[in-house]
């Protein structure tokens, strides 16, 4: 039975979502159950929540090694939960937005969360680098091509391209770097990217289909399947 | 603005630190493809190194290039400058504080171009983090720069919906089903704004900022192809080539990374001079980004230098 | 823009007379034209006659039910008036009004001056409704003529989408059908995957070391596939684990996806016969948050220096800084995701990569089932219409549009035809 219902509804609602594509009167089923989705998406936050103070209190309480990152945890957690929910220091009171310009939520989003943020993203620069630096290595005839092709892009998309081959006539410009940049971009690149897409789509129809017929069951936790 | 007296010293110091920082950059390259050519390994640190200096440099000392907008990036400029005073432009800012330094820069260059024009402008979010963007946003360039326009009337700020695309597939047939109010309460039926508005068809333009998901995607499988209504985008550098199968039939046009933010602020500059004061971030980003781009070729060079010698030796062996 | 079925895609007609035996309201659409009866309505009173700026009406008003919906919407178009095409217009908007069921009539919106059309989306099936659209001046209103009643219709089937129907059943019914011809024992052939075949020894090697291994099944929720494709790769995986006995670490970025992961380990071990050896510790939610997510992990990583890392799901910025972090302990990495753009970083940064359908193929390829082979043979159906269909329309828009052939550029259309969603 545990298993069965579960793949009961996955079932009914599979089908209900294809066909309510199809079927004008159905459409506003699609809306209900993806709003539904998002009702129990909403439940499970308590879920997710419950479990990281419950590892983290358990680790200041027995005191496991680097114990002490577990008070920052718990810490930015309760301090952000109650900025918002409290709406500590927002000038419109109780019954303002949460992100008031001038509430306690704003000003830590803005001077905290903001540059925490950026900075991880920024960290996206250094690795690029060093995995362009490992990667784009003449090893064979393949990643030769990908070297050129990261070279054509890399200079297309600085100033220097133009620069560099800007003197070639206009009956000859597809060879001016940025023209190539682009046509890489738009050519093999965009094919290639469709290519993928097309397959993409196919095993999800493929991946869904099996889930819906419940063919595929181990997300269940089911082993036999 | 620097008084006169100052201003020599400045710019003095301001060059001296660009050529030391060039200079430096280039001994350093120099020095490695020197040792690669003993077939010898960078450490990554050292890449991590050049690539803070290539980045940081263009920043302390400002370095700025021309930029010219691509066809791609022009369509959209077009579009919004093409429509009629008036016309209903919805801008979705759905990114978060990682992709702000990318794509904040758009936002805030087509906001600025839209109020210019006159349009009325739908700002919205779908993105949790989004809102606190918007708001910064708004502050920024509408209210800062453009204090007679009135909220509910000349712009409106719809805020952050939880839903993802289920907001958009709501709002594509009705608008206050999802949003009865603003960010700040007031009901959408006493707006101005939203008098002859009542879904997505009903707009003129819609642009999508982001590059994640939610995201443009999402619009334009959910609101553009539906409703017929002109898209426009602005994406993160590393999305917009698999955006490009959308572009032109279901995107107008496409704002990619900071080059597209450039691009646009140097066309939005060139059509009117007086929002040059007002900043262009994005022109600004293009020093630091092309001297990364500059080191990171370099990296490459190096390295196979360092591979090519060091299997000549195995082969030797 | 598609055309209707009736007259371009004869293929069709024979549904389509089986769907308007059944029903026979299918497909049809009601319109009402404008009819001459002049409305009395309220202008501006208080103005005289002679003071009042008055403009033409617009013509050619129609009301058309809105296709292939719930019966909810009409459609109105017109011809704005002509004093609305003049440079010095007089016309300052319209206002369009409704009257159902012969009552009063409803002022139910207000449009700028240029406005030809709208759609009335507060209608209710069961009830007639006519309308007329007033042109304003500055002081006066001038009404049109009035549609005939109409009735918003309902259609049980979308036509536009008959083609989307058609091919969804091809691929749907060659799925289902190598998954019978598999499960009735027939060899199916599926190439090697290297990722995939790398999976046990990337597990064996985690056991020699004595480290642990690391899974991350993306930064989306269950109502993702490739989070579900990812948790079913993990089902096979953590068997293998169990087998081993090697420690597994999955911390997850959705509160769902801790539960789901924690029911298919523990479905795992209970198979591999060792349900003592499970903890709920083994799948840990961080945050929804996508940096504060990566963060954790790369912290994890850099600690726990996990011999083995698997990321399959769904991820955006934050999969170059993954796969460098991982490479940088020096484990093993495996990835699969089905968003192009992170390719290319999985790619120059892992050891192994499953590409877009690969992923969803693993959980098939991994267990050998003949019901999961089945349907990965009924995929390349799919994309054997589509390389056909990529190969045809080639030929005929370089020989249509080079040679200027009538009957190849009419083929190209109707291949547009059938593969768009309008």
């Amino acid at each position: 039975m545990k298993r069965q219902v579960p793949i009961i509804i996955t079932f009914l609602i599979g089908m209900i979502m294809i066909f309510s594509f199809f079927i004008p009167p159905l459409e506003g089923l699609e809306q209900t159950c993806s709003l539904f989705f998002d009702v129990i998406a909403v439940f499970a936050f308590f879920l997710g929540g419950g479990n990281l103070m419950r590892i983290h209190v358990n680790k200041l309480r027995r005191r496991k090694k680097d114990w002490g990152f577990s008070i920052v945890t718990l810490g930015g957690f309760f301090i952000m939960l109650a900025a918002g929910l409290l709406k500590i220091g927002n000038p419109g009171g109780i019954a303002a937005s949460p992100t008031t310009e001038g509430s306690l939520l704003q000003e830590i989003f803005t001077y905290v969360f903001l540059p925490l943020q950026s900075t991880m993203y920024a960290l996206l620069a250094f690795f690029v680098a060093s995995a362009s630096y490992r990667a784009f290595r003449a090893k064979n005839r393949e990643a030769t091509i990908l070297l050129i092709a990261a070279f054509v892009i890399l200079l297309g998309r600085t100033p220097f391209g133009m620069l560099l081959t800007g003197w070639i006539p206009e009956s000859f410009s597809v060879l001016q770097v940025p023209n190539m940049a682009i046509w890489i971009m738009n050519s093999p690149n965009l094919a290639g990217q469709r290519a993928i897409m097309i397959g993409i789509g196919l095993g999800v129809i493929s991946m869904s289909l099996r889930l819906i017929l419940g063919i595929e069951r181990t997300y269940l936790g089911d082993e036999s399947a | 603005m620097l008084d006169a007296a100052f201003s020599i010293p400045l710019v003095a110091l301001s060059d001296i630190g660009r050529v030391i920082s060039l200079m430096f950059i280039g001994a350093g390259l120099l020095w490695i493809l020197i040792r690669s050519l003993r077939a010898k390994e960078v450490d990554r640190r050292i890449v991590f190194l050049f690539i803070f200096i290539a980045v940081a440099a263009p920043i302390l000392f400002p370095i700025t290039f021309q930029e010219r907008a691509t066809l791609i990036v022009r369509k959209v400029f077009d579009k919004v400058e093409s429509l009629p005073a008036g016309s209903k432009v919805l801008l979705a800012f759905d990114f978060d504080p990682a992709m702000a330094p990318e794509v904040q820069p758009m936002a805030d260059a087509i906001s600025r171009h839209c109020l210019t024009k006159g349009h009325n402008v739908i700002f919205m979010t779908l993105w949790a983090t989004g809102q606190a963007l918007l708001t910064q946003s708004l502050e920024r360039v509408v209210k800062g720069e453009f204090p007679e326009n009135r909220d509910g009337v000349d712009y409106i700020n719809l805020g952050f919906k939880a839903g993802n695309e289920n907001v958009l597939n709501i709002i594509v047939t009705d608008f206050r089903m999802m949003f009865p109010t603003d960010v700040n309460g007031v009901p959408l039926d006493s707006t101005s704004i939203f008098d002859d508005v009542r879904s997505c068809k009903d707009l003129d333009l819609i642009i999508s900022i982001g590059g994640g998901k939610p995201g443009v995607k999402e619009w334009v499988l959910y609101v553009g192809d539906r409703v017929n209504v002109p898209m426009g985008a602005g994406v993160a550098a590393v999305v917009a080539p698999q955006l490009y199968p959308y572009y032109p039939k279901q995107l107008l046009g496409l704002l990619g990374g900071v080059k597209g933010a450039a691009e646009y602020e140097s066309e939005l500059v060139r059509q009117y001079p007086h929002l040059e004061e007002r900043g262009t971030p994005g022109l600004r980003m293009m020093g630091p980004q092309t001297l990364a781009h500059m080191v990171i070729m370099a990296f490459i060079v190096i390295g196979n230098i360092s591979f090519f010698i060091s299997r000549r030796r195995e082969r030797k062996r | 823009m598609s055309s209707h079925p009736m007259t371009s895609r004869p293929l069709y007609f024979i549904i389509l007379s089986f769907l308007f035996t059944f029903f026979p309201s299918c497909g049809g659409s009601s319109i009402a034209l404008a009819q001459a009866e002049p409305i009395d309505i309220a202008t501006t009173q208080m103005i005289p006659d002679s003071e009042q700026v008055v403009v033409e009406p617009v013509t050619s008003l129609i009301a058309a039910d809105h296709k292939y919906d719930d019966g909810g919407m009409i459609d109105l178009s017109w011809v704005p008036s002509i004093d609305d095409q003049l440079v010095a217009s007089r016309v300052i908007g319209y206002k369009v009004y409704r009257i159902e069921d012969e009552g009063e009539p409803e002022m139910i919106s207000e449009l700028a001056p240029g406005s030809n059309t709208y759609n009335d989306q507060s209608v209710e099936r069961g009830k007639l409704y006519s309308y007329f659209v007033s042109t304003l001046s500055i002081n006066a209103e001038t009404p049109s003529v009035r549609t005939a009643p109409i009735e918003p219709q309902r259609e049980w089937l979308n036509y536009e989408l008959l083609n989307v129907l058609i091919m969804a059943l091809v691929l749907g019914g060659a799925v289902i059908y190598f998954i019978e011809t598999a499960r009735r024992g027939k060899k199916l052939f599926v190439r090697k995957i290297a990722g995939l075949e790398a999976v046990d020894e990337a597990i064996g090697r985690a056991t020699e070391m004595g480290r642990p291994i690391l899974f991350i099944p993306g930064i989306l929720d269950m109502d993702d596939v490739q989070t579900l494709a990812a948790l079913t790769i993990l089902g096979r995986v953590a068997r293998i684990i169990a087998d081993y006995d090697t420690k597994i670490f999955m911390p997850v970025s959705r509160s769902l996806v801790m539960t789901a992961g924690r029911e298919t380990i523990k479905a795992s071990y209970q198979a591999a016969g060792r349900p003592d050896a499970y903890s709920d510790d083994m799948v840990t939610y961080i945050t929804d948050e996508q940096f504060g997510y990566v963060a954790a992990v790369d912290g994890i990583m850099v600690r726990e220096k996990p011999a083995t890392c698997f990321l399959l799901g769904a991820f955006f910025a934050e999969s170059l800084i993954l796969a460098e972090t991982g490479n940088s302990v020096g484990a093993i990495q495996i990835a699969g995701t089905a968003r192009p753009a992170q390719l290319p970083f999985f790619i120059a940064a892992c050891d192994f990569t499953l590409i877009g359908e690969e992923l969803f193929a693993a959980s098939a390829y991994l267990s050998g089932e003949p019901k999961q082979m089945g349907s990965l043979k009924g995929q390349d159906v799919g994309k054997a219409i589509a390389m056909a269909a990529i190969l045809i329309g080639i030929l005929t828009v370089t020989i249509g549009d080079a040679w200027n052939v009538e009957w190849i550029q009419n083929i190209t259309t109707g291949l547009v035809d059938v593969f768009s969603t309008r």
